[in-house]
């Protein structure tokens, strides 16, 4: 029983990072109707630039907030300068457009600081809690990462920019017309995601060291666990990245066959995505004909 | 809103001039001068680049049956490895353990992609957009995990090894060693393939896929049976890579889980965007694009080859986002348009 | 009275094609102008040009600023207000989120607008956190009419009010729009198929055919031509 709880709490742990960035990919789909594959890889980036900050003799915190004031401003920039140009063109191409960001920020990150795994430090101290199931570090893992939900429902629910984001996202030209910069929307959005990637990033690499393929296994989670919950609620990437990590888990300890643990717990998540094809949190939309 | 060529109906195009030349006679040209190009090329190049050379048509056979998916069903997939895998796995199995000859493993493998397409469309059809990518990347990511457990068959980590197959005994006196007796063979199996699939998207099971794309209620109404044809291109898709599959594998002489990771999708994916998904040349251009860039990549700079064929694949998108077939052929009209005589 | 909107020379283009061979249309300002013609005459081409969502040459003058050169966002920033074609719902978002976006110009005031959209339509207020994608057509188009006016505008620019509705709603709308011009104080251009009733209410009125404006004058002229009752309104 005491394993079976640890598995739960361990995965749970897990399903924090995935959540974390299952936000960040949900901000991106609900500002820009896109999934963003090259997500994780911008997180890995961003998190090299707070190690190269750290390292050059900066506070932690410090470091975290410029890392994530370049990572919004980066995001932005990505958007206009590479996103853009393909707008209007049918889907696949941004599709690919992300897919190249991905290969290429994978690739120079490893060709500027190399593969060599790295350590990299954590705010918070590494102390077990509630009978060794968890660690305090997990905590803030899931503190942070319950705090940018916070901030995200907030955000899109409650603020004029939030709702405009939205307007944009799904009827571009309704929006000008009500006197919103598009563009401007989407490259906010952009930004914003980059900036949550980032701190998923910098929360990742205490746990699972920095190296530049950090975030493959992430991403592929995240981007389950944001289905799972529906990609256009970050409700929903949050409670879906916490029962893909926990799934996870429990299939990897309790499945023979461990090899099939990948397969078995994507198996898992597409049953509940059978009975409901838009995710637990997510809308479907009306549209009458 | 463009205003059609005036003459673009074939009367009209048996008509016209272009840098005086009939249009009937510029295609006789074209496809005179491809015949003898391809056929060929073989006996002028290395048996290596006759291997390369036969890859870049496995490769187009596979991007044919993801194009037949993508471009004309609208449903993204970044699962075909796992396809591309069932064809070659059937193959290297049905050879190694079974002694099948080599030319009669395509039609099982076509039967079984077929089939595992039609099964895997049933429930794929209840998913768009991003869901139904979930769906066919859990389907890529299982496939070297399922292919590394079940090892009794495949062979687990270590995987098959073939035997390369010969040319027939009465047509060695002509040159062709095994490399350059494969090339035709597949060469054989990609017209054939090109043929069905004109065939298939020009008539009437292509106009109600293309209805299904653009406008699914209104095909529903119109009494298309969106399900079936929907599952029934899912199955014809999976068919097309899967022959690929088991072609590589006899191409190849090896078949082994690390050869059908995800990247093996996501080319087969980039491919389709870069060739352009709703045509049945670019699967041409993208299996060349699948082939060579990578090795160029590799050539231009070992330390981060895949950052620049991340920016291949950029250039492409940026340059051309309905792919270079889908791009040419609004270019070529004018072209035509221009020579024009009369 | 100077007119608030005024077109000179103004093509249009759909894509590539021009579709609006130069024309000549003015709104007086606080009066109803309708545009009227049949399928293609490039009504709808026109409004797009002058809320910059397609390209046009030629110019347009809004209360003393040239439009053309602008972006959509900034004309609607101007006073400009827009009802597309298909009323151009956000259909994913609720009914108050839909009125909410269009008062984002003018934020201070949005919500005091709210209520006041609500007073001229209560069936609007009933449907607050209803889908908009819900609603019926009738509904959507009222919604569309109030997101516009939440901008508080100084034109009223409406694509085809009438489109697709039942003929007894479609009168409803045409009273609240009447209703609204004299309440608020904006000023109206208007297209529409539906001439007869056009007529009725606008003060001036232009004809469109195939790209040139083929007639204009006072609404009541037009509706007492006798080629147009016969072409346009059926007697």
């Amino acid at each position: 029983m005491h394993q079976f709880l640890q598995q739960i709490f361990s995965g749970f742990a897990a399903g924090a990072i995935y959540a974390s960035l299952a936000l960040a990919l949900v901000m991106i789909y609900r500002a820009t109707d896109l999934v963003n594959f090259a997500q994780g890889e911008m997180a890995m980036f961003s998190t090299y630039i707070a190690w190269t900050l750290v390292n050059a003799g900066l506070p932690f915190w410090g470091a975290f907030l410029m890392t994530i004031a370049i990572s919004f401003a980066g995001g932005m920039a990505i958007e206009r300068a590479l996103i853009r140009p393909v707008e209007n063109a049918p889907v696949l191409a941004a599709v690919v457009v992300t897919i190249a960001l991905l290969l290429i920020f994978n690739s120079t990150a490893g060709w500027i600081y190399s593969y060599t795994v790295q350590d990299f430090p954590s705010p918070f101290p590494d102390r077990p809690v509630f009978g060794a199931l968890m660690t305090t570090r997990d905590l803030g893992v899931i503190a942070v990462t319950l705090v940018m939900l916070l901030l995200l429902v907030v955000f899109f629910r409650f603020t004029a920019t939030g709702l405009a984001m939205r307007a944009a996202a799904q009827n571009p030209d309704s929006a000008r017309l009500c006197g919103i910069r598009v563009g401007r929307m989407l490259a906010i959005g952009w930004g914003l995601a980059a900036a949550i990637g980032a701190t998923a990033g910098i929360m990742v690499a205490p746990v699972l060291f920095l190296d530049p393929n950090m975030m493959g296994g992430v991403l592929i989670y995240a981007f389950a666990g944001a289905l799972l919950g529906g990609i256009t609620s970050p409700v929903g990437a949050v409670v879906g990245g916490l029962i893909v990590g926990m799934t996870e888990n429990l299939v990897g300890t309790y499945l023979i066959a461990s090899q099939l643990k990948l397969t078995v717990a994507f198996a898992l998540i597409i049953l509940v995505l059978v009975f409901r094809p838009n995710g637990l949190f997510g809308t479907a939309i009306v549209r009458r004909v | 809103m463009e205003t059609p060529l005036p003459a673009m109906t074939p009367a009209g195009l048996a008509q016209d001039r272009y840098a005086g030349l009939s249009f009937t006679a510029w295609r006789w040209i074209g496809t005179l001068a491809l015949i003898t190009l391809v056929a060929v090329l073989p006996f002028r190049l290395s048996s290596y680049h006759v291997f390369e050379l036969t890859m870049v048509m496995i490769y187009a056979i596979a991007v044919l049956g993801l194009n037949i998916l993508t471009g004309y069903n609208g449903q993204i997939s970044l699962g075909h490895g796992a396809f591309f895998a069932a064809g070659a796995y059937t193959a290297a199995i049905l050879m190694h353990r079974y002694g099948v000859p080599y030319w009669a493993t395509l039609p099982p493998a076509a039967l079984i992609c077929f089939v595992l397409g039609v099964l895997f469309g049933l429930p794929a059809l209840r998913f768009e957009g991003p869901y139904l990518a979930l769906v066919t990347l859990a389907m890529a990511l299982a496939t070297p995990q399922l292919l590394k457990y079940f090892d009794t068959w495949t062979g687990g980590q270590q995987g098959i090894n073939l035997v390369k197959p010969m040319p027939p005994a009465a047509l060695v006196g002509l040159g062709l060693d095994r490399d350059r007796w494969l090339y035709f063979v597949v060469l054989v199996v990609l017209l054939l393939a090109i043929r069905i699939a004109i065939n298939l998207l020009h008539g009437r099971t292509g106009r109600a896929l293309v209805a299904i794309r653009d406008q699914p209620i209104a095909a529903a109404a119109m009494g298309i049976h969106t399900a079936l044809y929907k599952t029934l291109a899912f199955g014809t898709s999976t068919l097309f890579t899967g022959v690929a599959g088991a072609l590589a594998a006899i191409v190849v002489g090896y078949v082994s889980p690390e050869g059908y990771s995800l990247f093996l999708s996501v080319s087969f994916l980039v491919g389709s965007a870069v060739g352009g998904i709703a045509t049945i040349g670019g699967a041409v251009v993208g299996g060349m694009f699948i082939q060579f860039v990578p090795n160029l990549a590799n050539d231009i700079s070992d330390a981060a080859p895949w950052a620049i064929y991340g920016l291949a694949m950029l250039l492409f998108m940026y340059t051309m986002p309905r792919g270079v077939v889908g791009s040419l052929g609004p270019w070529l009209t004018r072209l035509m348009q221009k020579t024009r005589a009369g | 009275m100077a007119p608030i909107l005024e077109l000179s020379g103004v093509k249009a283009f759909y894509g590539q094609s021009e579709v609006v061979h130069g024309i000549d249309v003015a709104v007086e300002e606080g009066g109803m102008t309708v545009l009227l013609g049949a399928n293609g005459a490039g009504k709808t081409t026109t409004l797009r040009a002058i809320c910059g969502l397609v390209k046009s040459e030629g110019k347009i003058l809004f209360a003393g600023e040239r439009l053309d050169r602008r972006t959509t966002e900034a004309i609607a920033g101007l006073g400009v207000a827009h009802v597309p074609e298909g009323r151009g719902t956000f259909v994913g978002l609720t009914v108050e989120e839909n009125l909410r976006l269009g008062g984002y110009t003018r934020l201070s005031a949005a919500r005091a607008n709210i209520q006041r959209m609500y007073g001229y339509f209560p069936i609007l207020a009933q449907r607050r956190r209803q889908q908009a994608g819900a609603l019926s057509g009738g509904e959507q188009q009222m919604l569309a009419i109030a997101r516009a006016l939440m901008m508080m505008p100084r034109l009223l620019v409406l694509d085809e009010p009438s489109f697709g509705l039942a003929p007894r709603i479609v009168e409803d709308i045409f009273a609240i729009i009447e209703r609204i011009r004299q309440e608020e104080k904006v000023s109206v251009l208007l297209v529409e198929q539906n001439a007869s009733l056009a007529l009725e209410l606008a003060d001036h009125a232009y004809l469109l055919e195939t790209g040139y404006i083929v007639t204009s004058g006072s609404a009541k002229a037009l509706a007492d031509d006798p080629q147009i009752r016969r072409s346009y309104l059926g007697y």
